[in-house]
Protein backbone atom coordinates (compact mmCIF):
# COMPACT_ATOMS: atom_id res chain seq x y z
CA UNK A 1 0.00 0.00 0.00
CA UNK A 2 2.84 2.41 0.87
CA UNK A 3 4.84 1.39 -2.46
CA UNK A 4 1.30 2.26 -4.40
CA UNK A 5 1.15 5.51 -2.30
CA UNK A 6 4.89 6.45 -3.01
CA UNK A 7 4.22 5.10 -6.45
CA UNK A 8 1.20 7.90 -7.19
CA UNK A 9 3.41 10.81 -5.56
CA UNK A 10 6.06 9.83 -7.61
CA UNK A 11 4.29 10.34 -10.66
CA UNK A 12 1.54 12.76 -9.76
CA UNK A 13 2.01 14.93 -12.81
CA UNK A 14 0.86 11.75 -15.04
CA UNK A 15 -1.60 10.74 -12.60
CA UNK A 16 -3.30 14.52 -12.57
CA UNK A 17 -3.12 14.76 -16.09
CA UNK A 18 -4.95 11.71 -16.23
CA UNK A 19 -7.31 12.54 -13.76
CA UNK A 20 -8.06 15.85 -15.42
CA UNK A 21 -8.71 14.17 -19.25
CA UNK A 22 -11.31 11.59 -17.47
CA UNK A 23 -12.97 14.71 -16.03
CA UNK A 24 -12.85 16.78 -19.33
CA UNK A 25 -14.12 13.16 -21.15
CA UNK A 26 -16.82 12.82 -18.44
CA UNK A 27 -18.09 16.38 -19.63
CA UNK A 28 -17.50 15.39 -23.27
CA UNK A 29 -20.41 12.70 -22.92
CA UNK A 30 -22.44 14.68 -20.61
CA UNK A 31 -22.82 17.15 -23.33
CA UNK A 32 -23.16 15.07 -25.80
CA UNK A 33 -25.93 12.52 -24.52
CA UNK A 34 -27.67 14.56 -22.06
CA UNK A 35 -27.60 18.78 -23.21
CA UNK A 36 -29.39 19.51 -20.66
CA UNK A 37 -26.63 19.51 -17.80
CA UNK A 38 -24.84 22.42 -19.50
CA UNK A 39 -27.72 24.28 -20.76
CA UNK A 40 -29.43 24.33 -16.98
CA UNK A 41 -25.45 25.76 -16.16
CA UNK A 42 -25.83 28.28 -18.61
CA UNK A 43 -29.36 29.85 -17.28
CA UNK A 44 -28.12 32.33 -14.94
CA UNK A 45 -24.80 33.43 -15.77
CA UNK A 46 -23.59 33.03 -18.87
CA UNK A 47 -27.38 33.36 -20.51
CA UNK A 48 -26.99 36.77 -19.55
CA UNK A 49 -23.46 37.54 -20.35
CA UNK A 50 -24.41 36.55 -23.87
CA UNK A 51 -27.55 37.97 -24.16
CA UNK A 52 -26.09 41.39 -23.74
CA UNK A 53 -23.56 40.77 -25.98
CA UNK A 54 -25.84 39.80 -28.60
CA UNK A 55 -27.78 43.04 -27.38
CA UNK A 56 -25.05 44.90 -28.36
CA UNK A 57 -23.53 42.93 -31.47
CA UNK A 58 -27.27 43.36 -33.30
CA UNK A 59 -26.39 46.82 -33.82
CA UNK A 60 -23.95 46.39 -35.85
CA UNK A 61 -25.99 44.69 -38.78
CA UNK A 62 -28.98 46.37 -38.24
CA UNK A 63 -29.23 47.96 -41.58
CA UNK A 64 -29.07 44.58 -42.90
CA UNK A 65 -31.67 42.90 -40.84
CA UNK A 66 -33.91 45.78 -41.97
CA UNK A 67 -33.42 45.62 -45.20
CA UNK A 68 -34.08 41.61 -44.55
CA UNK A 69 -37.50 42.35 -42.95
CA UNK A 70 -38.67 44.65 -45.77
CA UNK A 71 -38.58 41.74 -47.66
CA UNK A 72 -40.09 39.37 -46.13
CA UNK A 73 -42.63 41.73 -45.28
CA UNK A 74 -43.20 42.81 -48.95
CA UNK A 75 -43.28 39.12 -49.41
CA UNK A 76 -45.91 38.74 -47.37
CA UNK A 77 -47.71 41.47 -48.01
CA UNK A 78 -48.09 39.45 -51.64
CA UNK A 79 -50.04 36.69 -49.98
CA UNK A 80 -52.64 38.78 -48.44
CA UNK A 81 -56.01 37.91 -49.89
CA UNK A 82 -56.42 41.68 -50.95
CA UNK A 83 -53.57 41.14 -53.20
CA UNK A 84 -55.14 38.67 -55.42
CA UNK A 85 -57.82 39.12 -58.02
CA UNK A 86 -61.27 37.61 -57.22
CA UNK A 87 -62.73 35.63 -59.96
CA UNK A 88 -64.93 33.09 -58.86
CA UNK A 89 -67.24 34.63 -55.75
CA UNK A 90 -68.95 31.24 -55.24
CA UNK A 91 -65.82 29.75 -53.37
CA UNK A 92 -65.49 30.08 -50.26
CA UNK A 93 -62.73 29.13 -48.14
CA UNK A 94 -62.14 28.84 -44.31
CA UNK A 95 -58.85 28.99 -43.33
CA UNK A 96 -57.51 26.99 -40.02
CA UNK A 97 -54.27 27.72 -38.75
CA UNK A 98 -51.97 24.65 -39.67
CA UNK A 99 -48.41 26.50 -38.17
CA UNK A 100 -47.68 28.85 -35.44
CA UNK A 101 -44.36 31.01 -35.62
CA UNK A 102 -43.03 32.27 -32.40
CA UNK A 103 -40.40 35.00 -32.53
CA UNK A 104 -37.37 34.54 -31.38
CA UNK A 105 -33.83 36.25 -31.54
CA UNK A 106 -30.46 34.24 -31.63
CA UNK A 107 -27.62 35.15 -28.26
CA UNK A 108 -25.01 33.18 -29.67
CA UNK A 109 -24.28 30.99 -33.28
CA UNK A 110 -21.19 29.26 -34.35
CA UNK A 111 -20.53 28.67 -38.01
CA UNK A 112 -16.88 27.62 -37.78
CA UNK A 113 -17.85 24.19 -35.79
CA UNK A 114 -18.14 20.82 -37.04
CA UNK A 115 -21.34 20.90 -35.17
CA UNK A 116 -23.12 24.20 -35.14
CA UNK A 117 -25.69 24.91 -32.54
CA UNK A 118 -28.07 27.85 -31.79
CA UNK A 119 -28.65 29.25 -28.54
CA UNK A 120 -32.17 30.77 -28.71
CA UNK A 121 -33.21 33.67 -25.67
CA UNK A 122 -36.52 32.11 -25.68
CA UNK A 123 -37.75 29.03 -23.60
CA UNK A 124 -40.61 25.86 -22.47
CA UNK A 125 -41.73 29.53 -20.58
CA UNK A 126 -42.13 30.85 -24.09
CA UNK A 127 -43.71 27.45 -25.60
CA UNK A 128 -40.65 26.52 -27.17
CA UNK A 129 -40.88 22.32 -27.00
CA UNK A 130 -38.28 19.91 -28.60
CA UNK A 131 -37.97 18.87 -32.19
CA UNK A 132 -39.63 22.20 -33.24
CA UNK A 133 -37.75 23.53 -36.40
CA UNK A 134 -36.38 27.07 -36.75
CA UNK A 135 -37.00 29.39 -39.73
CA UNK A 136 -35.30 32.71 -40.65
CA UNK A 137 -36.70 35.48 -43.00
CA UNK A 138 -34.48 33.50 -46.04
CA UNK A 139 -35.21 29.94 -45.10
CA UNK A 140 -34.55 26.91 -42.71
CA UNK A 141 -32.24 27.62 -40.26
CA UNK A 142 -32.23 23.97 -37.58
CA UNK A 143 -34.39 22.33 -35.12
CA UNK A 144 -34.46 22.80 -31.61
CA UNK A 145 -32.47 20.06 -29.79
CA UNK A 146 -32.47 21.38 -26.31
CA UNK A 147 -35.20 23.59 -23.72
CA UNK A 148 -34.46 25.20 -20.91
CA UNK A 149 -36.91 27.34 -18.55
CA UNK A 150 -35.87 30.41 -20.50
CA UNK A 151 -33.20 29.57 -23.53
CA UNK A 152 -33.04 26.64 -26.24
CA UNK A 153 -30.36 24.99 -28.26
CA UNK A 154 -31.00 24.78 -31.77
CA UNK A 155 -29.31 22.27 -33.70
CA UNK A 156 -28.24 24.20 -36.96
CA UNK A 157 -28.65 23.20 -40.41
CA UNK A 158 -24.88 22.77 -40.00
CA UNK A 159 -24.32 20.30 -38.15
CA UNK A 160 -22.23 17.19 -39.83
CA UNK A 161 -25.33 14.92 -38.81
CA UNK A 162 -27.81 17.18 -39.46
CA UNK A 163 -30.17 15.45 -42.47
CA UNK A 164 -33.63 17.40 -43.60
CA UNK A 165 -35.83 16.28 -45.89
CA UNK A 166 -35.79 18.00 -49.03
CA UNK A 167 -37.59 18.44 -52.38
CA UNK A 168 -36.49 19.91 -55.91
CA UNK A 169 -39.35 22.72 -56.32
CA UNK A 170 -39.40 21.85 -59.91
CA UNK A 171 -40.19 18.73 -60.65
CA UNK A 172 -41.47 17.45 -56.44
CA UNK A 173 -38.09 15.09 -56.44
CA UNK A 174 -37.69 13.78 -52.79
CA UNK A 175 -33.94 14.45 -51.56
CA UNK A 176 -31.78 15.02 -47.82
CA UNK A 177 -29.95 18.33 -47.03
CA UNK A 178 -26.83 17.52 -45.14
CA UNK A 179 -24.24 19.18 -44.45
CA UNK A 180 -20.51 18.06 -44.87
CA UNK A 181 -18.18 20.53 -42.63
CA UNK A 182 -16.08 23.28 -44.38
CA UNK A 183 -17.81 26.24 -46.09
CA UNK A 184 -20.67 27.27 -44.05
CA UNK A 185 -22.64 28.60 -47.51
CA UNK A 186 -22.28 25.29 -48.98
CA UNK A 187 -24.80 22.27 -48.22
CA UNK A 188 -25.23 18.51 -50.29
CA UNK A 189 -28.89 17.41 -51.08
CA UNK A 190 -27.91 13.50 -51.00
CA UNK A 191 -30.01 11.46 -52.45
CA UNK A 192 -30.89 12.30 -55.92
CA UNK A 193 -32.57 9.63 -58.26
CA UNK A 194 -30.29 9.36 -61.34
CA UNK A 195 -32.98 10.01 -63.99
CA UNK A 196 -34.18 13.56 -62.59
CA UNK A 197 -32.48 16.40 -64.27
CA UNK A 198 -31.05 19.33 -62.34
CA UNK A 199 -29.98 22.66 -63.25
CA UNK A 200 -27.66 25.21 -61.60
CA UNK A 201 -30.18 27.44 -59.73
CA UNK A 202 -32.89 25.19 -59.38
CA UNK A 203 -34.77 26.05 -55.99
CA UNK A 204 -34.83 23.32 -52.82
CA UNK A 205 -37.66 23.82 -50.54
CA UNK A 206 -38.51 22.01 -47.08
CA UNK A 207 -40.82 18.83 -47.97
CA UNK A 208 -43.22 18.78 -45.50
CA UNK A 209 -43.02 15.32 -44.68
CA UNK A 210 -41.87 16.26 -41.53
CA UNK A 211 -43.93 17.72 -38.76
CA UNK A 212 -41.31 19.90 -38.31
CA UNK A 213 -41.32 22.66 -40.96
CA UNK A 214 -44.36 23.56 -43.35
CA UNK A 215 -43.71 22.43 -47.10
CA UNK A 216 -41.99 25.34 -49.16
CA UNK A 217 -39.77 26.53 -47.20
CA UNK A 218 -36.61 27.94 -48.76
CA UNK A 219 -33.42 25.59 -48.08
CA UNK A 220 -30.96 26.41 -51.17
CA UNK A 221 -30.69 26.43 -54.83
CA UNK A 222 -28.76 23.80 -56.79
CA UNK A 223 -25.01 25.42 -56.55
CA UNK A 224 -22.99 22.39 -58.62
CA UNK A 225 -25.02 19.20 -59.89
CA UNK A 226 -23.45 16.09 -61.75
CA UNK A 227 -25.31 13.49 -62.90
CA UNK A 228 -23.63 10.39 -62.99
CA UNK A 229 -25.48 7.82 -64.66
CA UNK A 230 -23.84 4.95 -63.13
CA UNK A 231 -24.84 5.57 -59.53
CA UNK A 232 -28.54 5.02 -58.44
CA UNK A 233 -28.43 7.99 -56.33
CA UNK A 234 -26.44 11.05 -56.66
CA UNK A 235 -25.27 14.37 -55.05
CA UNK A 236 -25.73 18.42 -55.30
CA UNK A 237 -24.01 21.23 -54.11
CA UNK A 238 -26.44 23.51 -52.74
CA UNK A 239 -25.96 27.10 -51.61
CA UNK A 240 -27.96 27.64 -48.42
CA UNK A 241 -30.27 30.83 -48.67
CA UNK A 242 -29.75 31.68 -45.03
CA UNK A 243 -26.44 33.58 -44.49
CA UNK A 244 -25.51 31.95 -41.14
CA UNK A 245 -22.79 34.27 -40.38
CA UNK A 246 -25.42 37.09 -40.01
CA UNK A 247 -28.56 35.57 -38.41
CA UNK A 248 -30.45 37.21 -35.39
CA UNK A 249 -33.92 37.22 -35.69
CA UNK A 250 -35.74 33.82 -36.33
CA UNK A 251 -38.87 32.09 -35.88
CA UNK A 252 -39.84 28.90 -34.20
CA UNK A 253 -42.57 26.89 -35.51
CA UNK A 254 -45.54 25.50 -33.32
CA UNK A 255 -46.80 22.61 -35.30
CA UNK A 256 -50.68 22.31 -34.13
CA UNK A 257 -51.49 19.33 -35.33
CA UNK A 258 -48.63 17.32 -34.66
CA UNK A 259 -50.19 15.29 -31.89
CA UNK A 260 -53.16 14.32 -33.61
CA UNK A 261 -50.48 13.38 -36.56
CA UNK A 262 -47.92 11.18 -34.73
CA UNK A 263 -50.73 9.78 -33.03
CA UNK A 264 -52.24 8.56 -36.30
CA UNK A 265 -49.10 7.85 -37.53
CA UNK A 266 -47.99 5.37 -34.48
CA UNK A 267 -51.16 3.61 -34.89
CA UNK A 268 -50.51 2.57 -38.39
CA UNK A 269 -47.40 1.04 -37.42
CA UNK A 270 -49.10 -1.12 -34.76
CA UNK B 1 6.62 37.39 -7.86
CA UNK B 2 3.19 38.72 -7.22
CA UNK B 3 3.79 40.65 -10.48
CA UNK B 4 3.88 37.90 -12.47
CA UNK B 5 1.27 36.14 -10.30
CA UNK B 6 -1.23 39.63 -11.18
CA UNK B 7 0.08 39.80 -14.98
CA UNK B 8 -0.91 35.85 -15.23
CA UNK B 9 -4.49 36.32 -13.33
CA UNK B 10 -5.26 39.39 -15.70
CA UNK B 11 -4.28 37.49 -18.43
CA UNK B 12 -7.06 34.68 -17.96
CA UNK B 13 -9.33 37.30 -17.29
CA UNK B 14 -9.10 39.07 -20.30
CA UNK B 15 -8.37 35.92 -22.60
CA UNK B 16 -11.52 34.15 -22.01
CA UNK B 17 -13.83 36.44 -22.70
CA UNK B 18 -11.46 37.34 -25.88
CA UNK B 19 -11.92 33.89 -27.35
CA UNK B 20 -15.66 33.51 -26.40
CA UNK B 21 -17.09 36.91 -27.65
CA UNK B 22 -14.42 37.83 -30.48
CA UNK B 23 -12.60 35.46 -31.92
CA UNK B 24 -15.35 32.86 -31.95
CA UNK B 25 -17.16 35.11 -34.74
CA UNK B 26 -13.82 35.44 -36.91
CA UNK B 27 -13.03 32.56 -39.67
CA UNK B 28 -11.68 32.35 -42.35
CA UNK B 29 -12.51 30.67 -45.75
CA UNK B 30 -15.38 28.85 -43.32
CA UNK B 31 -13.16 27.12 -41.36
CA UNK B 32 -10.12 28.41 -39.75
CA UNK B 33 -10.37 29.66 -36.40
CA UNK B 34 -8.26 31.03 -33.73
CA UNK B 35 -7.66 29.82 -30.34
CA UNK B 36 -5.66 32.77 -28.60
CA UNK B 37 -6.53 31.73 -25.14
CA UNK B 38 -3.69 29.02 -25.04
CA UNK B 39 -1.33 32.01 -24.93
CA UNK B 40 -2.05 31.80 -21.37
CA UNK B 41 -0.88 28.22 -20.78
CA UNK B 42 2.17 29.44 -23.25
CA UNK B 43 3.22 31.87 -21.40
CA UNK B 44 3.09 30.72 -17.53
CA UNK B 45 6.22 30.65 -15.89
CA UNK B 46 8.96 28.23 -16.06
CA UNK B 47 9.17 27.34 -12.84
CA UNK B 48 5.55 27.13 -11.84
CA UNK B 49 4.83 23.33 -10.02
CA UNK B 50 3.47 20.36 -12.22
CA UNK B 51 0.23 20.36 -10.23
CA UNK B 52 -0.66 24.17 -11.45
CA UNK B 53 -0.02 24.06 -14.47
CA UNK B 54 -2.48 21.61 -15.36
CA UNK B 55 -5.26 22.84 -13.26
CA UNK B 56 -4.94 26.13 -14.88
CA UNK B 57 -4.89 25.04 -18.27
CA UNK B 58 -7.67 22.89 -17.10
CA UNK B 59 -9.56 25.61 -15.87
CA UNK B 60 -8.97 27.72 -18.90
CA UNK B 61 -10.24 25.39 -21.16
CA UNK B 62 -13.20 24.88 -19.24
CA UNK B 63 -14.04 28.39 -18.82
CA UNK B 64 -14.01 28.93 -22.69
CA UNK B 65 -16.03 25.45 -22.81
CA UNK B 66 -18.38 27.12 -20.61
CA UNK B 67 -19.22 29.94 -22.61
CA UNK B 68 -19.01 28.10 -25.99
CA UNK B 69 -21.57 25.28 -24.80
CA UNK B 70 -18.59 22.60 -25.86
CA UNK B 71 -18.28 21.66 -22.46
CA UNK B 72 -15.02 19.51 -21.70
CA UNK B 73 -13.52 19.53 -25.13
CA UNK B 74 -11.10 23.07 -24.85
CA UNK B 75 -10.39 21.34 -21.33
CA UNK B 76 -9.36 18.19 -22.47
CA UNK B 77 -7.08 19.71 -25.23
CA UNK B 78 -5.28 22.44 -22.87
CA UNK B 79 -4.60 19.44 -20.08
CA UNK B 80 -2.59 17.96 -23.01
CA UNK B 81 -0.90 20.96 -23.91
CA UNK B 82 0.01 21.57 -20.47
CA UNK B 83 1.07 18.19 -20.07
CA UNK B 84 3.89 17.92 -22.61
CA UNK B 85 4.86 21.56 -22.09
CA UNK B 86 7.32 20.37 -20.08
CA UNK B 87 8.89 18.15 -22.10
CA UNK B 88 8.38 20.30 -25.37
CA UNK B 89 10.54 22.99 -23.31
CA UNK B 90 13.29 20.19 -23.01
CA UNK B 91 13.38 19.40 -26.37
CA UNK B 92 13.28 22.42 -27.52
CA UNK B 93 16.46 23.54 -25.57
CA UNK B 94 16.45 26.01 -22.98
CA UNK B 95 20.23 27.12 -23.89
CA UNK B 96 20.65 28.93 -21.16
CA UNK B 97 19.04 28.17 -17.57
CA UNK B 98 16.24 30.49 -17.02
CA UNK B 99 16.35 33.01 -13.75
CA UNK B 100 13.54 32.56 -11.05
CA UNK B 101 10.79 34.30 -11.65
CA UNK B 102 10.58 34.67 -15.63
CA UNK B 103 8.47 33.23 -18.00
CA UNK B 104 8.25 32.23 -22.14
CA UNK B 105 9.26 35.43 -23.82
CA UNK B 106 10.09 35.87 -27.32
CA UNK B 107 12.33 38.71 -26.60
CA UNK B 108 14.63 36.71 -23.60
CA UNK B 109 14.44 33.37 -25.34
CA UNK B 110 14.61 34.35 -28.83
CA UNK B 111 12.86 34.36 -31.65
CA UNK B 112 13.81 30.47 -32.52
CA UNK B 113 12.99 29.41 -29.71
CA UNK B 114 9.75 30.35 -29.01
CA UNK B 115 8.41 30.01 -32.50
CA UNK B 116 9.37 26.24 -32.17
CA UNK B 117 8.07 25.94 -28.54
CA UNK B 118 4.87 27.98 -29.59
CA UNK B 119 4.04 25.92 -33.07
CA UNK B 120 4.51 22.27 -30.95
CA UNK B 121 2.51 23.22 -28.60
CA UNK B 122 -0.28 25.32 -30.37
CA UNK B 123 -0.20 22.17 -32.83
CA UNK B 124 -1.03 19.69 -30.19
CA UNK B 125 -3.70 21.90 -28.94
CA UNK B 126 -5.84 22.23 -31.93
CA UNK B 127 -5.23 18.68 -33.57
CA UNK B 128 -6.77 17.06 -30.49
CA UNK B 129 -9.54 19.61 -30.16
CA UNK B 130 -10.37 19.36 -33.70
CA UNK B 131 -10.48 15.94 -33.28
CA UNK B 132 -12.60 15.59 -30.23
CA UNK B 133 -14.69 18.00 -32.09
CA UNK B 134 -16.34 15.37 -34.95
CA UNK B 135 -14.89 12.37 -32.96
CA UNK B 136 -14.17 10.56 -35.49
CA UNK B 137 -11.07 9.80 -37.89
CA UNK B 138 -13.30 9.47 -41.30
CA UNK B 139 -12.54 13.01 -43.00
CA UNK B 140 -9.30 12.67 -41.48
CA UNK B 141 -7.75 14.81 -44.15
CA UNK B 142 -9.63 17.76 -43.98
CA UNK B 143 -9.77 17.80 -40.20
CA UNK B 144 -6.05 18.01 -39.82
CA UNK B 145 -5.73 20.71 -42.50
CA UNK B 146 -8.44 22.56 -40.18
CA UNK B 147 -5.88 21.91 -37.54
CA UNK B 148 -2.97 22.80 -39.22
CA UNK B 149 -4.45 25.98 -40.78
CA UNK B 150 -6.25 27.37 -37.63
CA UNK B 151 -2.45 26.69 -35.61
CA UNK B 152 -1.05 29.01 -38.48
CA UNK B 153 -3.60 31.67 -37.58
CA UNK B 154 -3.26 31.39 -33.57
CA UNK B 155 0.19 31.36 -34.14
CA UNK B 156 0.67 34.54 -35.92
CA UNK B 157 -1.60 36.30 -32.98
CA UNK B 158 0.50 35.14 -30.57
CA UNK B 159 3.93 36.53 -31.92
CA UNK B 160 2.07 39.60 -32.92
CA UNK B 161 1.13 39.82 -29.63
CA UNK B 162 4.60 39.04 -28.26
CA UNK B 163 6.05 41.60 -30.37
CA UNK B 164 3.10 44.66 -28.66
CA UNK B 165 3.05 43.40 -25.21
CA UNK B 166 5.75 41.25 -24.31
CA UNK B 167 8.56 43.43 -24.62
CA UNK B 168 10.50 42.98 -21.16
CA UNK B 169 10.57 46.55 -19.38
CA UNK B 170 13.52 47.80 -18.14
CA UNK B 171 14.60 48.01 -14.76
Amino acid sequence: MQRLFSFIIRYNFTFLFLLLEVLAFVFIVQNNYQRATFLNASNGFTGSILHTYSNISEYFSLKKTNVLLAEENMMLRQQLESSYLVTDTNVFHRKDSLFRFLKANIIRNTVNRQKNYITLDKGSRHGIKKDMGVIGSKGVVGTVVEVSKNYSKVMSLLHIQNKINARIKKNRHLGNLEWSGGDYRIGNLTDIPNHVALYRGDTIITSGNSHIFPEGILLGTVHEYSNNSEEKFNTAQINLSVDFNNLHHVYVIVNLMKQELEKVEGKEEE
Amino acid sequence: MSRLLAANILRFLLLVPIQVLVLDNINLGGFVNPYLYVLFILLLPFEISGWALLFFSFLIGLSVDFFSGTMGMNAAASTLMAYTRPYVIRRVGMNKDFDPGTQPSLFVQGFQWFFMYSLILIFIHHLVLFFIEVFRFSGFWSTLQRAVFSTLFTLVLVIILQYLLGRPSKK
